[in-house]
């Protein structure tokens, strides 16, 4: 493959005081791709993802999205932080939909799809509402875009969260538990969503307890355990021949 | 019972399933009315019958001009003073959040000097300002000065009015505000910043509109204080509401009357703030699904105070 990778991680390593929660992650997302991290709780997965868009800043290594190195740069010959300008710059090209949905409570569906275009992109007001009705309509809800999130469903509310993170047209979408929080019969339609959005080939790194959306949509799964990539490869590979015996054990207790 | 028994769809109860029972009852709460109502047929008896409140003085005072320029004057004290207050109170509040620990620590100093000695104190310090500091001057810090002004001149009862009344406001509204940010759950945050927002629009977009709903509730009830604290200024001579009155009776020897006067004043200000103060509440509470209080008062202030037949609160609105 020639393509340069969206996301590059080079021996990323993360601690929270002593406890160390990412031990040299290294990993690269290609344009395109989608990518799904599973691994038992604790394993440093969603840390890993929140990461990629500097939600968490991380202690050693490089991690960088289209090149460039996230949340620091360097000057003569040393690395200092990036101005929180910059760093929101830098948000702006990552969408992140999370386990908790974090829509905004005190806005309507439409103005949670809204509010970052006009706001973040300075996009014309008519402009950016056109774009979230046409998102609301393709995530299926066309006809709740004046409601508010507490008067959604847990399954509405995360279809929603990721139309907001379409809103602003990202290169890349992270997922953090999309569906964990939600009852059984609501996970369906928020994977739905996600897969139309694979297959339009959106580059999507995914944290998930879904073996099944794992199998079936990702173009590779990263199995992870205590700050470490133990194993990955396809969903066939990993799922069906599982070399590590903690993937084997993992798999076989979630199976 | 099979299943498409249970399906069926009824839009009624059976007849004579229906339960009419008798309400329980409460010969407790029932004397304890007759009590209360006893006592306050009284209360009312003495208030008519007893002359020496001269109502006729009442109401020949009620309207009179100065009375109602002191009643200007307390409202114009109240508004600015609590416009002082929220506006350094918001900053205070997020002075405190600052990591920078002078930043902070300024912020928890004011708090504490200004929560830490009695209002009427620091009122009476400000009129007295220019005894410490005869000439005020802006300029370069321990440079040299640009304007130069007497402090006695500059200092006018109304100005030291204002800012004891405004900075000791600020340091209570800081605390409230601070609370209400803090409220805001940490994934609202996030997920602003997620997108691609600034601090300063995550702040003022996100965080601080839903800080409003915990905020305004306490900012309403200090608003309410502060219209009665304004009285305080009167040490000053200063011709509000309360020192209005004071100015007459000193004349008139017809003291009660006219504290009577000011309290009717007062406690209208006091009830149309209350109803102001609903109104807000149910809208910075959009979204929540949960509604202002509604007691019997309330109720009767909404009718009271709707605007162009807006909808009352009880019906349609959000639902969980």
């Amino acid at each position: 493959m020639t393509t340069e990778p969206l996301v590059r991680a080079e021996r990323v390593w993360k601690r929270f005081g002593d406890h160390h929660v990412l031990r040299g992650i290294d990993l690269d997302v290609r344009p395109g791709e989608v990518v799904c991290l599973l691994g038992p709780s604790g394993s440093g997965k969603t840390t890993f993802l929140r990461c990629i868009n500097h939600l968490e800043k991380i202690d050693a290594g490089r991690l960088y999205v289209s090149g460039e190195l996230m949340g620091y740069r360097r000057r003569n010959g040393r690395v200092e932080e990036l101005p929180e300008r910059d760093v929101a710059r830098q948000r702006a090209g990552v969408g992140m939909v999370f386990q908790q949905f974090n829509l905004f409570s005190h806005m309507t569906a439409l103005q949670n799809v809204t509010e970052a275009p006009v706001r973040v992109q300075r996009r014309a007001r008519p402009d950016a509402e056109k774009q979230a009705r046409e998102l609301l309509a393709r995530v299926g809800l066309a006809d709740k875009a004046g409601h508010y999130p507490a008067e959604l469903s847990g399954g509405q509310q995360q279809r929603v969260a990721i139309a907001r993170a379409m809103a602003m047209r990202p290169r890349l979408l992270l997922f953090d538990e999309p569906t964990s929080a939600l009852d059984p019969e609501l996970v369906g339609e928020v994977l739905d969503v996600m897969r139309d959005l694979a297959r339009d080939g959106m580059t999507m790194v995914v944290v998930t307890h879904e073996m099944g959306f794992a199998r079936e949509v990702a173009d590779r799964v990263v199995f992870m355990d205590q700050g470490v990539i133990v194993e990955s490869g396809a969903p066939a590979e990993v799922f069906d021949e599982p070399r590590s015996p903690r993937t084997r054990a993992f798999l076989a207790n979630v199976r | 019972m099979s299943l498409t028994e249970q399906a069926r769809e009824v839009d009624a109860p059976a007849p004579g399933d229906e339960i009419h029972a008798r309400r329980r009852r409460q010969p407790a709460s029932w004397v304890g009315a007759a009590v209360v109502a006893v006592l306050a047929a009284m209360l009312v008896h003495t208030l008519i019958r007893n002359p020496r409140y001269q109502w006729s003085v009442v109401g020949d005072y009620f309207t009179s001009r100065q009375i109602l320029s002191g009643l200007l004057q307390t409202l114009e004290l109240t508004v600015l003073a609590m416009l002082i207050g929220v506006v350094l109170g918001t900053v205070l509040a997020i002075m405190r959040q600052s990591r920078n620990p002078i930043l902070s620590g300024t912020a928890w100093g004011y708090i504490w000097f200004f929560r830490g000695t009695p209002l009427l104190v620091q009122v009476i310090f400000w009129y007295n300002l220019a005894s410490l500091y005869p000439r005020l001057s802006v300029g370069i810090p321990f440079g040299p000065a640009f304007a130069t002004a007497d402090a006695n001149h500059l200092v006018s009862r109304l100005t030291a009015a204002l800012l004891g009344l405004g900075l000791n406001q600020a340091a209570y509204t800081a605390e409230i505000v601070r609370a209400g940010i803090l409220s805001v759950p940490r994934g609202q945050i996030e997920a602003a910043a997620s997108l691609g927002m600034t601090p300063m629009t995550r702040m003022r977009r996100i965080v601080l509109p839903q800080a409003m709903r915990i905020i305004i509730p306490p900012i309403g009830n200090e608003t309410i204080g502060m219209l009665k604290t304004t009285s305080l200024v009167s040490v000053l001579a200063m011709p509000e509401l309360l020192y209005s009155a004071q100015l007459i009776y000193s004349r008139t020897y017809q003291t009660m009357p006219l504290l009577i006067v000011a309290s009717i004043w007062y406690l209208i200000v006091t009830t149309v703030l209350t109803l102001i103060q609903t109104r807000i509440e149910k809208h910075f509470g959009r979204g929540t699904g949960r509604r202002p209080d509604q007691g019997a008062v309330r109720r009767f202030g909404r009718r009271a105070f709707t605007f162009h037949g807006a909808p009352r609160v009880t019906e349609g609105g959000p639902t969980r």
